[in-house]
C-alpha cells in the first residue's frame, strides 16, 4: 500500500530513530510529565472520565431526592454524611450537587474531556506534524486543568460545603460570603479552580490553532484537511476569544468578594446581614460577561462532536462527506454567530424588547447553518455502504439527537416563547439533548473510533451495543417528558415539587426520570469496564488502518511513538474523502492523483 | 529530542504565532472590561476624575521601552552582543520604572479620594485599578521574560541562539505598549 510506501521510502537518510528513543523514557515522563501529544491526550480522556462518572453521580443522587422526594434511603447518610441527615439529601446538599453537576460536566468533562483529548490526539495526527506548537505548553494545559480538578474536588470536603449558586454562579449568590452556605469557601474554591481552567484552556487552545495554521504536511492545504480538525480549529478560536471574558468577569467577582468594590454588588437587603453598604453595582453586568463566554461554550463543546460525527459517517458510509465546503462554511458561521447571541439567555433580565428581537433574529440564524450540517450528514448516509460499528452508531445518535434539541432551540430563541418557558424544565431537557448528550454522544463516537489508534487494541463490539442502545433509549427517556414538565410550568432548580397543587401529577414522571437515569448510569460503567479492559486485554489491532480510513493518522505505526512517524512524514496529494471514487472503494490522502482519475479535491 | 523538533512549514516561526493567538486572547480579556466600563458608565452612580499625571509620565516611560527593546533586537541580530546586554538592561529598568509609576498613580488617586477599594469605592475608581492592575500584571511577566533572556546573553558568547528569544519578548513588550495607549486613551477619553 502506498502509506507504507511513504513509511519506508526515507528510512536510508539516517535521522529516523524516532521510534526507538522512547526507551530512554522513564516513567514519569512517559506517563505523567509527558510532552507527547497522544500521552496528553489520554491524559485528558481519563480525567475527563473520572468527572464523568462524578459529575453522573451526582445527577444520580439529586435524581433520586426529585424521584422519592418522601422517601428515606439510610445507606446516603452513611456516605454523604450530614448532607443526607436521616437519609435525605437535604436542600442545601441538592443544590450543591446540582451545581457542581453543571460545572462540572460543562467544562470539566464536554470541554477538557472533549475537546482536550480530540483536539490533542488528532490535531497533530490528521495534520501530519510531530506534536503541538509547543509540547511543553501543552503539558502545562493538562496540569492546569489537573490542578483545577484536585482544587474543585476539594471544594466537596469544606465543612460549608461546595458552591450552590448555580453553575453560572450568578451575583448575590456568588458574591455575598453570607448569601448562603456554599457562597463561603466553596464559592472560593470554585473561582480559583475556574481560573485555573481558563488558562488550561488558553494555553491548549493557542496550541491548536497554531499547530493548525503552522505544522501541517507538505501538500497539506487548509481545504484538504479533515473536517474534524477544522471543527477543532473553530472551537479553539472560540475558546481562545471568549474564555479570557470570563476571566474578567471573575476577577470583577473575586473584588467584589474580597475587597469591598461594587461591580456586581448594590445596597441590596439580605436577610440576617442587613442592607449592604456597596452602591451602584449591576448583577445584570457579570451575565453579560458570563453569557459572552457561555453562549460560545455551547458550541465549543459541540463543534467537536460535529467534527467527529462528520469525519465517522464519511467513513462508515464509504462515502465522500457531502458538502465539504457547506460544512466548512456552515462551521464558520456558527462560529460568528456564537459570539452575537448571548443574552438570548438573558431575555428576562429586563432586556430591552427591541435588542431582545435583535438576539432573536440573530439566535434563530443559527437554525441555517445547524441545517445544513444536518442535511449534509444524512445526504452523506443516503445510500452509502453504511458500517454499523459501534462508533458509527454513536455518530448517528448524534445527529438524531441534535435534530430533537435543536428543534427546541427555535421555541426558546424565540423571546416571547422564552419569556414563558425561561427557567422551566422544557430549559433543561433541551439543552442537556441539544448540547449535554449530543455531545457525549460524539465523544463516545471518537472514542470507539480512535481507540484502536490510542491503545492499539479493539474495544469489545457487543458491549458497544449494549452501551449504545440503552444510551441512546434512556437519554431520550429521561429528557422528552421534561419537555412536558416545563410546558406545564414545572421550574428547575427546585427541590421537592411533591409541596406544590400543580406539580403533583408529575410524581410519577419524575419517579419514571429518575428510574431511567440510574439505569443508563449504570450502563456507562459497562463503557467505563469495556474501555479499561479492552486498554489492556482487548482484541489487538493488527493491520494499520482498520477502518479503511483515508486520514493520515492511521498511516502511522500501529503503536506509534513520540513523533508519530518513524521515517519522514508523509506528504498528502488529496483531500480526505475520497471514498468509492473511480471503483477504488477508499484512497488515502497520501497517494499521488494518478494520470486518469477523475476531477480531484 | 529529535522528536520534538519544531518543523514549520511556513516562514512565521510557531512560538511567534503562538504568542500572536495569545495577544488575540489578551485583546478580549481586555475588551471584556472596557466593554463593562462603559456599560457601568452609563448608569447611575458614576464618579467623575481625572488621572493624576503620573499616568501620563508612565506613558511616555513605556514608550521609550519599547524603542529600547526594538534596539536590543537590532543588536543581537548585528550580533554585538555588549549592546545587546545593555539594551535589555535599559529596557528593564524602564519596565520596573512603569511599574512604580504605576502603582504611584494608584496611591495618588486614594490621596485625591479616589477609593479604589473598600466600602468607600465607587466602581469607576475600582475599573481603573483592575484593569490598569491587570495590565501591569502583563507587563511584570514582560520584565520577568527580558530578565530570563538577560541571564541566558550574560552566559551566551555569540547572540544567533537569542535572537528568536529576543524578537518573541519583543513582540510581547511592544504589544503591552500597544495595549495601554489603548487603555491610556480610554481611561482619559472615552471611557
Amino acid at each position: 500500500m502506498s502509506h507504507e510506501a511513504a513509511l519506508h521510502n526515507h528510512e536510508g537518510h539516517g535521522h529516523d530513530d524516532h521510534g526507538h528513543h522512547e526507551h530512554h523514557d522513564t516513567f514519569l515522563t512517559k506517563y505523567v510529565f509527558s510532552q507527547d501529544h497522544k500521552m496528553i491526550a489520554k491524559q485528558f480522556l481519563i480525567t475527563g472520565m473520572v468527572w464523568a462518572v462524578l459529575g453522573g453521580l451526582m445527577s444520580v443522587l439529586f435524581r433520586l431526592q426529585l424521584g422519592y422526594p418522601d422517601a428515606s434511603f439510610p445507606w446516603l447518610e452513611s456516605i454523604l454524611g450530614k448532607w443526607a441527615k436521616g437519609g435525605q439529601i437535604t436542600p442545601e446538599a441538592y443544590y450543591a450537587l446540582v451545581t457542581t453537576h453543571g460545572t462540572v460536566l460543562v467544562f470539566f468533562v464536554l470541554t477538557a474531556g472533549l475537546s482536550g483529548t480530540f483536539a490533542n490526539f488528532l490535531i497533530p495526527l490528521q495534520v501530519g506534524a510531530r506534536d503541538m506548537a509547543s509540547p511543553f505548553m501543552n503539558m502545562l494545559s493538562y496540569w492546569f486543568f489537573f490542578i483545577a480538578s484536585i482544587i474543585m474536588l476539594s471544594s466537596m470536603f469544606v465543612e460549608t460545603g461546595p458552591f450552590s449558586g448555580g453553575w453560572t454562579a450568578y451575583p448575590p449568590l456568588s458574591a455575598l460570603h453570607d448569601a448562603s452556605p456554599g457562597s463561603k469557601t466553596g464559592m472560593d474554591l470554585w473561582i480559583i479552580s475556574m481560573a485555573l481552567f481558563v488558562v488550561s484552556s488558553l494555553l491548549g487552545g493557542l496550541n491548536y490553532i497554531t499547530t493548525i495554521l503552522n505544522m501541517r504536511t507538505k501538500g497539506m492545504s487548509m481545504t484538504r484537511l479533515p473536517l474534524t480538525i477544522w471543527a477543532l480549529f473553530f472551537t479553539a478560536v472560540l475558546g481562545v476569544l471568549s474564555f479570557p471574558v470570563l476571566l474578567s468577569g471573575l476577577i470583577l467577582l473575586i473584588f467584589d468578594r474580597n475587597f469591598g468594590t461594587s461591580f456586581y454588588l448594590s445596597d441590596i437587603y439580605v436577610n440576617g446581614v442587613g442592607a449592604l453598604s456597596n452602591e451602584g453595582g449591576s448583577a445584570i453586568l457579570y451575565q453579560h460577561l458570563f453569557w459572552f463566554l457561555g453562549h460560545p461554550e455551547v458550541y465549543i463543546i459541540l463543534l467537536p462532536a460535529m467534527g467527529m460525527v462528520s469525519e465517522i459517517i464519511s467513513v462508515n458510509s464509504r462515502k465522500p462527506i457531502f458538502g465539504y465546503m457547506a460544512m466548512l462554511g456552515s462551521l464558520f458561521a456558527i462560529a460568528i454567530l456564537a459570539f452575537l447571541v448571548w443574552a438570548h439567555h438573558m431575555f428576562v433580565t429586563g432586556l430591552n424588547p427591541f435588542l431582545g428581537s435583535v438576539f432573536v433574529l440573530l439566535t434563530l440564524l443559527i437554525a441555517i447553518p445547524s441545517g445544513i450540517k444536518v442535511f449534509n450528514w444524512l445526504t452523506t448516509l443516503w445510500r452509502g455502504n453504511i458500517r454499523f460499528t459501534p462508533g458509527m452508531l454513536f455518530a448517528i445518535g448524534f445527529v438524531s439527537l441534535f435534530i430533537s434539541g435543536g428543534l427546541t432551540g427555535i421555541w426558546l430563541g424565540n423571546a416571547a416563547l422564552d419569556i414563558y418557558l425561561h427557567d422551566s424544565y422544557f430549559v433543561v431537557a433541551h439543552f442537556h439533548i441539544v448540547m449535554g448528550v449530543a455531545s457525549m454522544f460524539g465523544m463516545f463516537a471518537g472514542v470507539y473510533h480512535w481507540f484502536p489508534k490510542m491503545y492499539g487494541r479493539y474495544l469489545n463490539n457487543s458491549l458497544g451495543y449494549i452501551h449504545f442502545w440503552i444510551t441512546i433509549a434512556g437519554a431520550y427517556m429521561i429528557f422528552w417528558p421534561m419537555h412536558y414538565q416545563g410546558l406545564a410550568g414545572m421550574p428547575r432548580r427546585y427541590f421537592d415539587f411533591s409541596i406544590w397543587e400543580s406539580f403533583k401529577q408529575f410524581a410519577e414522571l419524575n419517579r419514571f426520570i429518575s428510574t431511567v437515569a440510574m439505569i443508563v448510569f449504570a450502563t456507562q460503567i459497562l463503557f467505563l469496564i469495556n474501555f479499561f479492559y479492552s486498554i489492556f486485554k482487548g482484541r489487538k489491532v493488527t493491520v494499520l488502518n482498520p477502518w479503511e480510513s483515508n486520514t493520515l493518522e492511521w498511516t502511522t505505526p500501529i503503536n506509534p511513538g513520540h513523533g508519530n512517524w518513524p521515517g519522514e512524514i508523509p506528504e498528502v496529494h488529496r483531500w480526505p474523502y475520497d471514498y468509492g471514487k473511480d471503483g477504488h472503494e477508499f484512497i488515502p490522502q497520501t497517494t499521488p492523483v494518478g494520470e486518469d482519475e477523475s476531477g480531484t479535491h | 529530542m529529535a522528536t520534538t523538533k519544531i518543523e514549520a512549514n511556513t516562514k512565521i516561526h510557531p512560538y511567534k504565532m503562538l504568542l500572536w493567538v495569545g495577544f488575540g486572547s489578551i485583546v478580549m480579556m481586555f475588551a471584556g472590561l472596557t466593554s463593562a466600563y462603559i456599560v457601568k458608565k452609563s448608569q447611575a452612580n458614576w464618579l467623575e476624575f481625572d488621572l493624576p499625571n503620573l499616568f501620563w509620565f508612565s506613558t511616555l516611560v513605556i514608550l521609550v521601552s519599547s524603542f529600547t527593546i526594538q534596539m536590543a533586537v537590532k543588536k543581537a541580530k548585528e550580533g554585538e552582543m555588549d549592546q545587546y546586554r545593555g539594551f535589555l538592561s535599559v529596557t528593564a529598568i524602564l519596565g520596573v520604572t512603569f511599574i512604580i509609576l504605576q502603582l504611584r498613580g494608584f496611591q495618588a488617586l486614594e490621596l485625591q479620594n479616589v477609593a479604589l477599594t473598600g466600602v468607600r469605592s465607587n466602581s469607576a475608581g475600582s475599573f481603573l485599578l483592575v484593569i490598569a492592575g491587570l495590565h501591569l500584571l502583563h507587563l511584570v511577566g514582560g520584565v520577568i521574560a527580558i530578565a530570563v533572556i538577560s541571564l541566558k546573553a550574560r552566559a551566551a558568547k555569540s547572540s544567533t541562539n537569542q535572537v528568536l528569544s529576543v524578537e518573541l519578548v519583543a513582540n510581547y513588550w511592544h504589544f503591552v505598549d500597544i495595549l495601554w495607549i489603548y487603555l491610556f486613551v480610554f481611561l482619559n477619553w472615552v471611557g
